[in-house]
């Protein structure tokens, strides 16, 4: 787990060193943590049940937290949500720090509570979360199925931030995984400067919604 | 288009405690008991009703549109749903369904997001949103906007194709079709009754719809 305020235009690369990763995140506007990923938004916008390279995340106030910019897998899921302490028992056995030290499962709710209070926030602020690197599918019956094997070591996505973030990630199993071995993916995060986007930029016209709330936020550094 | 199926409830109108008309555009928030039952009826047809619970002891416990659709499986919400809370407990069960599909991915629609979506210029137009904060400050209650998270839109139909794409598809509902819910818990019912005239959502003419809860 890992959280961090993050200045706008970075570019933020998170690589899947490990097949099978999956890392639940949540953005807010660094400045006022109520302007937050809001997942309906940013999928109806853009007319997707699946995050790739061209999309935005948006906040609840039409703004633009981050542009995926770049994207090797063509598939993050934005609707399985986060896994819990109940959830990750149940598929994995109980496996307590008192017997395994920091070998212990970790679950992303708890993780999430915990690196938001190191920003004064806490439950109010856990909303519809992303899953970096996993993949959901829906058929015509509305029914949902993990994709198995999405992840290969190696996939990456980066993530050019459009207003200053706060960040939270928790690098934990997706909730619709299936149960076994409690999966240890590692996935490493760098920062980069990034060039503000341009007329021509890919995620600026990848839809007519992405260049309006780009230009919304835009409003915000005037 | 998948199965639909649809179940009637044998709750008479007559032996309702509690009955009200909402107009189009207007909002909603009442306390539901646990064991009561709560029934929405769209009275027109093709009516979006923008519908969030929150725990009524604590309201940091609410309505999780992830949660519920991964418990059950299936991105649709119809009979036998269980409306989870972001604790995974259980809030509400639909227990009838003349319409067969309700949608819990869509959000409500937002002065902002409308601008988005449409264009800058839509910034003053009514939304579901703004219905909903509205209620919040009137309702006596201390919930805000940071208790907020994302809706159900009860007569919505919002399917997603297997490659991932989102679409907001024609109605599957029609006049005097309802839904209807038992509280497992005591929750606080926040209905927008949706203003969006830029969608087909509610067929570009919002309509009222009614609210019954039986003891």
């Amino acid at each position: 787990m890992w959280s961090m305020r993050i200045p706008r235009r970075r570019l933020v690369c998170l690589t899947a060193l490990d097949a099978g990763a999956n890392l639940s995140a949540l953005l807010y506007n660094s400045h006022d943590p109520l302007d937050r990923l809001n997942v309906p938004d940013t999928l109806k916008a853009l007319h997707t049940a699946k995050l790739t390279r061209g999309h935005i995340l948006m906040t609840d106030m039409g703004n633009s937290l981050a542009s995926i910019v770049e994207d090797s897998l063509g598939w993050h899921d934005p609707l399985g949500g986060h896994i819990t302490s109940t959830m990750v028992a149940s598929k994995y056995g109980r496996h307590n720090y008192q017997q395994f030290r920091n070998d212990f499962h970790r679950n992303a709710r708890d993780n999430f509570l915990i690196e938001l209070s190191k920003h004064g926030m806490g439950l109010a602020d856990i909303v519809a979360n992303v899953n970096f690197f996993s993949k959901v599918v829906v058929d015509a019956e509305g029914r949902m199925a993990f994709a198995p094997h999405h992840c290969p070591a190696g996939a990456r996505v980066g993530l050019r931030t459009e207003m200053d973030i706060l960040l939270v990630l928790a690098n934990c199993p997706h909730p619709l995984a299936p149960s076994g071995e409690y999966p240890r993916a590692r996935v490493e995060v760098e920062i980069f400067p990034s060039d503000p986007p341009g007329n021509d930029d890919f995620c600026r016209n990848f839809r007519p919604e992405c260049g309006r709330t780009l230009a919304l936020t835009e409003r915000l550094f005037l | 288009m998948s199965t639909l199926v649809y179940t009637e409830s044998i709750l008479q109108p007559q032996d309702a405690s509690f009955k009200l008309t909402v107009p189009a555009g207007d909002g909603w928030f009442h306390r539901i008991g646990k064991g009561q039952i709560l029934r929405i009826v769209d009275l027109e047809g093709n009516q979006a009703a923008d519908t969030f619970f929150f725990c009524a002891t604590d309201v940091t416990e609410r309505y999780s549109a992830q949660d519920t659709i991964r418990e059950q499986g299936s991105i649709y919400l119809t009979t036998g749903t269980k409306l989870m809370s972001n604790l995974c407990r259980e809030m509400l069960t639909i227990m009838a369904d003349t319409c067969g599909r309700h949608d819990t991915l869509g959000g409500a629609c937002a002065a902002e997001s409308n601008m988005v979506r449409y264009s800058l210029d839509k910034r003053f137009m009514h939304a579901c949103r703004d219905t909903f904060l509205l209620q919040m400050a009137l309702s006596g209650h201390r919930v805000t906007k940071r208790d907020l998270a994302h809706n159900i839109n009860f007569f919505m139909n919002v399917p997603v194709t297997s490659e991932g794409g989102l679409q907001f598809a024609d109605g599957v509902s029609e006049p005097g079709k309802y839904v209807e819910m038992r509280a497992e818990m005591d929750v606080f019912c926040l209905i927008s009754n949706c203003p969006q005239l830029n969608n087909p959502c509610n067929a570009y003419n919002p309509t009222p719809i009614e609210v019954l809860v039986w003891d």
